[in-house]
């Protein structure tokens, strides 16, 4: 019989046989990180106006090329002041959120009696997110986004900064992600190409070019849609629609393009 | 044979409900040298007694800047207030650095309050033997809270802590209405006139043994924050002689009343 210490209360080896060790290690290859995003959004863009900023992006959640998923909000809003727009991984987005939340919470605790006002602006909050994706990808497990945090700053001007998987930060009067930074971001700056131009514009020039811009993006980008969310933060608070429709779209061009299909012409 | 049983370690409850390790490290803050704190709308200010040990010494250090919006005042073992003050210091910057905004004072000093409470808890730790005052700035205004080797913390419009603070706090009290809208120049004078009421006979204020720290929000601005200065030796003169005129001029009808 066994009488070293390491056999102490275990099954006999000579009555139950060779302990197998092997239900221990059940998946036989090794752990990994994040290599791809999975399920995605496209594009987000946004624009200051004078009284602050308009958001938007289509409610898509790609698989692939696969339209999967139709219905999925990508503007989140946080303590009722700042609005963040993600566009990425989906999966990632909802981690975020869940701890944007949490943080709230958190924040609102801090902050609890009802005179005060000490709250994560959304510039800080554009801060905070992109030490969060610095610190992922430094792990070498990058939380697969970018993202566009709109709100205003601790001078209570209007602000929209960009964060990114990588943890590359960029404030701009316009900004756009993914495809759309091609596509839409040079029809934003005609709208206003500096803060001084953005300072200029009114609400409902804002949301115009906007829709104009989701339009475009639906034309060109083959991960669209055509129902997208839209928010106005402004000094009263966040005003989000989550069913906005593009309108007076055009496909008369559309017969005209070749090079794409099984055409022989 | 009397001896007490019940204060070997601060974790243990005396019948009488009372924990005298706790108790014993307030009456540290009591042996410190006074400190006195005031808010107004604008500005809050730090007002100190420094002590030297011996003539030949140098004088010891009460007032200490955490952050640019934010300092403190200390009263008791100053050993025990560098372990709070590193701690303060490094929670601030912190929080600069992931947030980019200054850290709330109401978080700052709960995180210490919390810091100090858990050694009231622990088997083989104990409490600080250091009471702060801690004054500074946020988006919710100025502020000033008194922080208590229990971990006990509040906020308060005025505060004194340590020898003879008493005198002080009788002081701030008669004049507590006159705080709100004060300047930043008549807050200093109330501050050094509290401290002057805690000095024992043949005791003066000094340049050599008075310290004042002065933050508040930047003039005409909402949210800005003057950064927390600290005023010692020559730069406190200019106050330390406005009050002695006042005295002065006061003696002669105040002599009965003092009697």
């Amino acid at each position: 019989m066994d009488h070293r210490p390491q056999a102490w209360g275990r099954p006999r080896d000579d009555v139950y046989g060779a302990y197998d060790h092997s239900f221990m290690n059940t998946n036989s290859h090794p752990n990994q990180h994040t290599q791809q995003p999975l399920v995605t959004g496209t594009s987000v863009l946004a624009v200051k106006y004078k009284d602050g900023v308009v958001i938007a992006a289509d409610n898509l959640g790609s698989y692939g090329s696969f339209a999967r998923f139709t219905d999925v909000k990508r503007l989140h809003t946080f303590q009722d002041t700042s609005v963040v727009g993600f566009s990425g991984d989906i999966s990632d987005m909802q981690y975020i959120t869940r701890h944007l939340h949490q943080k709230s919470i958190e924040e609102s605790y801090a902050s609890s009696s009802a005179n005060k006002k000490s709250r994560l602006s959304a510039a800080n909050l554009h801060t905070y997110l992109s030490k969060m994706l610095y610190r992922r990808r430094s792990k070498m497990d990058p939380l697969w986004n970018h993202m566009l945090v709109v709100g205003f700053d601790d001078d209570e001007k209007p602000f929209v900064g960009s964060a990114d998987l990588l943890g590359t930060t960029f404030t701009a009067p316009t900004l756009a992600t993914g495809i759309g930074s091609m596509l839409a971001q040079p029809l934003l700056r005609t709208y206003a190409g500096t803060d001084e131009e953005a300072a200029e514009r009114t609400k409902e020039e804002a949301i115009k070019v906007i829709q104009e811009c989701m339009k475009v993006l639906f034309y060109r980008d083959a991960r669209s849609q055509e129902t997208y969310s839209l928010a106005v933060v402004s000094r009263e608070g966040v005003e989000m629609k989550t069913s906005e429709k593009l309108e007076n779209m055009s496909w008369a061009f559309a017969d005209r393009i070749k090079g794409y299909g099984t055409q022989t012409v | 044979m009397f001896r007490n049983n019940y204060d070997n370690d601060a974790v243990t409850f005396s019948p009488q409900g009372r924990i005298f390790q706790i108790e014993y490290s307030e009456e540290a803050v009591k042996q410190g040298s006074v400190v006195v704190g005031i808010a107004s709308k604008k500005h809050v200010v730090l007002c100190a007694i420094k002590r030297n040990a011996e003539e030949l010494s140098s004088y010891q250090k009460k007032l200490f800047a955490i952050d640019e919006h934010c300092g403190i005042a200390i009263a008791g073992l100053t050993s025990d207030a560098r372990v709070l003050s590193n701690f303060m210091k490094q929670q601030a910057l912190g929080h600069r650095l992931t947030y980019g905004r200054a850290m709330p004072v109401a978080s700052l000093v709960d995180e210490i309050g919390t810091k100090a409470q858990i050694n009231t808890q622990m088997y083989g730790k104990r409490p600080y033997g250091v009471g702060l005052l801690v004054a500074g700035v946020d988006e919710d205004g100025t502020h000033l809270f008194e922080f208590k080797p229990s971990g006990m913390t509040e906020e308060l419009v005025g505060c004194a802590i340590g020898a003879r603070s008493q005198m002080a706090r009788t002081y701030l009290e008669k004049n507590i209405d006159a705080f709100a809208d004060a300047s930043k120049e008549e807050l200093i004078k109330h501050g050094l006139q509290a401290l002057h009421e805690t000095l024992v006979q043949d005791k003066e204020l000094t340049i050599d043994n008075t310290a004042v720290g002065v933050t508040g929000f930047k003039e005409g601005s909402k949210n800005k924050a003057e950064p927390f200065k600290l005023y010692e030796a020559a730069e406190v003169k200019q106050w330390l002689d406005a009050i002695s005129e006042s005295k002065e001029g006061n003696e002669g009808e105040g002599m009965d009343v003092d009697e």
